[in-house]
């Protein structure tokens, strides 16, 4: 068996430091030598991938960079984002920056805010034979199933509660047995719930209807109009609640905006 | 008592009725039901074939669940649910190879080995709270009103998950007795209602069902009991089809048993939530002056 | 595993009588339950789909006598296209095409009628299963869940849905 060929980070990269220890990793597939410590999508860049897709926010919330991985040795499926694991030495992985999925066509100002709304939408929900399979693939461990079953259980206030930290990355339906498409149920879910279940804010309506009514146009208007150095006088001098302040015991000086 | 139960999908939404009714009469009774604190759906239906053991998962986690939150016993209302968490134990009780496999697969959860009795609620009346108790409690009789039992398949088939023993036929008979009312025996106590089949093969279903329904009229019965919610679909909501189309010559009133239970109890339009039946079985009810609308508590 | 005998018990060995007597009346054509003449020999029996649907099952499908006390009290079988016992007996004779390609196991409620009355012990609901497997395997849907229509979906209770699906899709 030959030695498989050791990919040299060369050009417009990331330059390693004397010394830096690298790993390799296997990037669908192929080998290559990554400074260990980097993320899989730096740890990829570094190696001379350029993404034009499967990277977005690069602080692990767009979804953007869902990357399948396993380990040296062991048989099982690890998921993380690209831009928030640590490379391992060995690992194998390959980015499913996007997987394709059902997704219902509806108009959220005339749907009914009731569970077989959404079941009329998503049928499929009930091919679901509860494998797990996605919430052991969620890189943000939100426990999918769990989501699933208080959809078809037509709890909606629980789960639009236990899909909150979904970001839409796809990794469930990727791995799904009944072929469904978790997280566009789970934003229609979010969607209702918010919209029509959730109590209404009462204070930001209020605030939105003063900005509406033009209650801040002059104040902006004149800080659109102001020069840098100004600004920059106005903002480091800005009055900021100290922190730690307890509810309710502090108050700016300046009030006319409140 | 605490008892913990499974509730299943159906009954949170559509057989609402069948639950609240359930819970609200063991609240009573001085039991008090406790839902599973997490749980999915139950698969509706066992898998038949001897390779296929994923579509097993879903039943056994739910009595993982029961398991871990300490449940000893769990009691079911939907005869399918129970149908379907009752195979899946003896599954896991009996087949050692499956049941290894099945704990392999689910390796995040605790591994089970049917440790939880499965126990339809029917069970759950005569043997822990028993007729007698029943009787005594019982405070607006049925007053001889002539109830059919219907079955269907998943109390009572395959055998080794049976309600009661082959040609039993009384549980629910002596259920009706104990509300003050007289139960009638009919042909098709346990004949199939066609089952899923109404969505994929309605003919096919809604012949059957027309039979069933015929035989239970024909047999004297003014309403007819059970405790299915798919079972309560095809034998409720489409008389009014089977009407239409002549293969049935007159309605006859439907009820899950735990709403006959709730009224028998005493207990208001809240407990026994008739508002989720067909007209034609709050009618009968409210003929007979039992408390069916809100407000109208007799 | 199927005993090795088996594919000789399939070409009517064991019912030699029947199997000449009867040539087999249980074709059917467009829906209808027809007679039809049809050869059997030892290139028309497919023995891998007789093994495939005894381990599927774990019923010895030999076992059926034909007595036809299945389809007697099976709830559904007035719409079947091809009745219970033929399946069995064309499961016998491994003949693949006409056994999977009725739609008799699809009809199925999986009601265990059958299995509960049948004399000789056989569990015709999983055969059935079996069957339905068999093409379901094949990447087959026999209902689409995206085609029920949107008011059918809201009125169904959800264990007809969940397991309408289970029993007819892949
Ligand atoms: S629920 Fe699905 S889409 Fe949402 S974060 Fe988890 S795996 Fe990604
Ligand atoms: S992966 Fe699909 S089938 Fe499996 S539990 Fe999740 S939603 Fe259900
Ligand atoms: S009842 Fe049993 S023996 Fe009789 S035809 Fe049916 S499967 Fe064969
Ligand atoms: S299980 Fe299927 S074949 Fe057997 S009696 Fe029921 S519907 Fe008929
Ligand atoms: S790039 Fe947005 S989550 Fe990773």
């Amino acid at each position: 068996m030959s030695a498989p060929v050791k990919q040299v980070a060369t050009g417009d990269r990331a330059i390693l430091p004397e010394g830096a220890k690298t790993i390799p990793i296997f990037v669908m597939g192929k080998r290559y030598e990554v400074p260990e410590t980097l993320t899989i999508m730096k740890a990829m860049e570094y190696a001379g991938f350029k993404f034009l897709r499967g990277a977005g926010c690069r602080g692990g919330i767009c979804g953007a960079c869902p990357t399948v991985y396993r380990r040296e040795g062991d048989y099982k499926l690890y998921f993380g984002l690209a831009c928030q694991t640590v490379v391992e030495p060995n690992m194998y992985l390959a980015q499913i920056p996007f997987y394709p999925a059902n997704r219902a066509v509806y108009d959220i100002e005339k749907i009914e805010p009731v569970a077989d709304a959404i079941h009329a939408l998503y049928p499929e929900l009930f091919r679901c034979v509860a494998c797990n399979n996605c919430t052991k693939a969620c890189p943000m461990h939100v426990e999918v199933l769990d989501y699933i079953s208080a959809i078809k259980q037509g709890d909606i206030a629980r789960a639009a509660r236990i899909s909150f930290d979904c970001i839409q990355c796809g990794m469930c339906a990727s791995r799904c047995m009944g072929e469904l498409p978790q997280y566009h149920i789970a934003q229609l879910v979010r969607r209702i719930y918010g919209k029509y279940i959730q109590p209404k804010a009462e204070h930001l309506q209020k605030r939105v209807t003063q900005i509406e009514s033009g209650r801040y146009d002059k104040a902006l208007d004149e800080l659109q109009k102001m020069d840098h150095a100004r600004l920059e006088k106005i903002y480091k001098e800005r009055e900021r609640e100290p922190d730690m302040v307890p509810l309710g015991a502090w108050m700016p000086k300046d009030t006319q905006y409140l | 008592m605490k008892v913990s139960y499974y509730p299943g999908c159906t009954l949170k939404t559509k057989a609402k009725n069948l639950e609240d009714a359930a819970v609200s009469s063991m609240a009573a009774l001085g039991v008090d039901f406790q839902e599973l604190q997490r749980w999915n759906c139950c698969g509706a239906v066992h898998s038949l074939a001897d390779d296929d053991l994923i579509h097993h998962v879903a039943p056994v986690r739910d009595l993982v669940r029961a398991m871990d939150q300490g449940s000893r016993q769990v009691v079911t209302l939907c005869s399918m649910c129970y149908n379907t968490l009752a195979r899946a134990n003896l599954l896991m009780r009996n087949d050692e190879v499956k049941r290894k496999t099945i704990n392999d697969f689910m390796s995040e959860e605790t591994d089970y080995h049917g440790e939880v009795e499965v126990v339809h609620f029917l069970n759950f009346l005569r043997d822990t709270v028993g007729w007698d108790t029943l009787r005594s409690r019982v405070k607006a009789s049925l007053n001889g009103m002539k109830v059919a039992s219907y079955y269907g398949c998943t109390l009572v088939r395959p055998a080794d998950v049976a309600i009661e023993p082959a040609g039993g036929g009384k549980v629910m008979n002596e259920f009706i007795d104990a509300l003050g009312g007289s139960p009638v025996d009919f042909a098709a106590s346990t004949v199939c209602c066609g089952s899923y089949q109404i969505l994929a093969h309605p003919e096919a279903a809604l012949e059957v069902i027309g039979r069933i329904i015929e035989s239970a009229s024909s047999a004297g019965a003014e309403a007819l009991i059970l405790s299915c919610p798919l079972c309560e679909y095809n034998l409720a909501k489409k008389q009014a089809e089977l009407v239409s189309s002549g293969k049935i010559s007159k309605k006859l009133p439907v009820y899950y048993f735990t709403q006959l239970l709730a009224i028998a109890l005493g207990l208001g339009p809240e407990a026994s939530r008739l508002d989720l039946n067909e007209a034609g079985s709050v009618e009968f009810l409210k003929a007979k002056n039992f408390p069916v609308e809100s407000g109208a508590r007799a | 595993m199927l005993p090795e005998t088996a594919p000789v018990r399939a070409c009517g060995l064991v019912y030699p009588a029947r199997a000449l007597t009867e040539p087999l009346c249980f074709l059917n054509v467009k829906g209808k339950r027809k007679n039809m003449p049809i050869e059997i020999s030892e290139k028309t029996i497919k023995h891998e789909f007789i093994e495939k649907v005894s381990q599927l099952s774990g019923q010895d499908i030999f076992k059926c006598f034909q007595c036809g006390t299945c389809g007697g009290a099976c709830p559904m079988s007035g719409q079947m296209e091809t009745l219970p016992r033929r399946i069995m007996r064309m499961a016998q004779l491994g003949m693949e095409e006409n056994v999977s390609g009725s739609e008799t196991s699809f009809t199925c409620a999986s009601c265990h009628t059958c299995s509960a009355n049948c004399p000789r012990g056989i569990d015709l609901a999983r055969v059935m299963e079996a069957v339905r497997l068999l093409t379901l395997r094949k990447n087959v849907n026999k209902i689409n869940p995206s085609k029920v229509p949107a008011e059918t979906v809201r009125e169904l209770p959800q264990i007809a849905l969940v397991s309408c699906f289970r029993k007819l899709t892949s």
